[in-house]
């Protein structure tokens, strides 16, 4: 059970994704990172089915780079999103597909403006203020609908991250050992402490 | 079968039981569930027998290849992604493999943990098969960093009892390595029975047994 969660304020996103990688009845890693960086500005959360994970998530992050390569362009989060919409809705429709959930965080440098997209397997793609992938989502969209603001600080999105946890700690039957938090915005990608 | 490996501060142990069953029936007791990929990596083996030994000497000779193109060792990370590359384009084809890879190379001593769904993490602790749930009882009560060579080993060994103690599908005996920055020796063989009284008569462990 794995669970990712992000908020946008207003001039940053804030994101977390659940630290443990877990095989059956096992804890095989307790600080695993669910998170994979697509470039300066762009920071990819996967969850979902074993290898498919990791492996999307690399393949993502490999063709931005070249894209990024051959054109000289860096992909705003907007692009980065249709981009990897793309790609899971190919993927959907062929014998095997990527069977992966997805939070992409990002900040738009040419407009200053943060971004957040939510994505699952079957190629939906919203763009969205906070969202959540998992189990978890039970619990912390209605937190998030309660609290949510648009111009948050930091300071403010880390008192509703804190809660989320709190809640999910309280509510959920099982430990996800703690969370990873990242932070994206104008300076660009950054782990951060709650 | 249980299989374990952890890296402490003078390198790695690797730690394996030997039995193999089919189905209800123990086929064998004395498998060799550590393969030795060449002098600096070690590859274990839990779930389909076959295709951990198959795709591991697969391995071994992409290894060799790297060697003799780049002049230069491969890394464990390199290897290791050899193997869950092999693995994940093999996803939903039946394969069945629950295995680490630990050794030294370019980058010092590492372990990895690659399964057949295509999962590859690396670590400092993994256990791996039907026991592994018992032998990680044994390991994570007893595991430091700063564990001596002689404790680590002994840990290992003593987790790999526990486990084919409670484990019917585990048995046997138990192969023991350590891997430093030279590569891996070999550490020797032991029957499960024997160590389970001598864990008894030593550490006042498996009271529940009578003499």
């Amino acid at each position: 059970m794995e669970s990712l969660l992000a908020v946008q304020g207003q001039d940053f996103v804030l994101t977390a994704s659940s630290s443990s990688a877990v095989r059956g009845i096992t804890v095989l890693k307790p600080d695993d990172d669910k998170s994979q960086i697509l470039n300066s500005h762009n920071l990819m959360l996967y969850c979902g089915e074993a290898g498919d994970t990791t492996n999307f998530a690399e393949y993502i992050a490999a063709n931005i780079s070249l894209y990024t390569l051959r054109h000289n362009l860096n992909l705003s989060p907007e692009a980065t999103a249709s981009f990897t919409r793309k790609q899971l809705a190919t993927s959907l429709r062929s014998r095997k597909p990527y069977q992966v959930n997805i939070l992409l965080a990002g900040y738009e440098t040419n407009l200053g403006k943060p971004e957040l997209f939510w994505l699952d397997y079957l190629a939906t793609c919203v763009r969205v203020p906070y969202a959540c992938q998992g189990y978890s989502s039970f619990y912390c969209l209605s937190i998030f609908d309660r609290y949510y603001k648009p111009d948050l600080t930091i300071d403010e999105a880390v008192r509703i991250m804190k809660l989320c946890f709190d809640e999910l700690k309280k509510r959920m039957p099982i430990d996800f050992k703690g969370f990873i938090c990242k932070v994206v915005d104008k300076d660009g990608i950054r782990e951060i402490n709650i | 079968t249980t299989t374990l490996a952890f890296r402490y501060q003078h390198g790695i142990v690797v730690c394996v039981d030997s039995r193999a069953s089919a189905g209800p029936l123990i086929a064998s007791q004395t498998v060799k569930k550590v393969i030795e990929i060449n002098p600096y990596l070690l590859g274990t083996l839990a779930g389909g027998a076959a295709d951990c030994q198959f795709w591991e000497t697969v391995l071994g000779m992409e290894c060799r290849l790297h060697q003799l193109r780049n002049k230069e060792l491969i890394s464990v990370s390199a290897a290791s992604k050899i193997l869950s590359n092999i693995t994940y384009s093999y996803k939903g084809y039946g394969l069945s493999m629950g295995t680490m890879l630990a050794g030294t190379g370019k980058g010092g001593t590492a372990l990895y943990y690659i399964d057949s769904d295509g999962t590859r993490l690396k670590g400092d602790l993994f256990s791996v098969g039907s026991g592994s749930t018992f032998a990680y009882g044994v390991l994570d009560s007893g595991y430091r960093w700063d564990l001596s060579k002689q404790e680590a080993l002994y840990l290992a060994q003593r987790s790999i009892v526990a486990a084919t103690h409670r484990d019917a599908y585990s048995g046997g005996s138990v192969n023991l390595y350590h891997i430093d920055e030279n590569g891996w020796v070999f550490h020797g063989n032991f029957d499960v029975d024997s160590l389970i009284w001598e864990a008894k008569d030593n550490e006042n462990s498996f009271a529940h047994i009578p003499r």
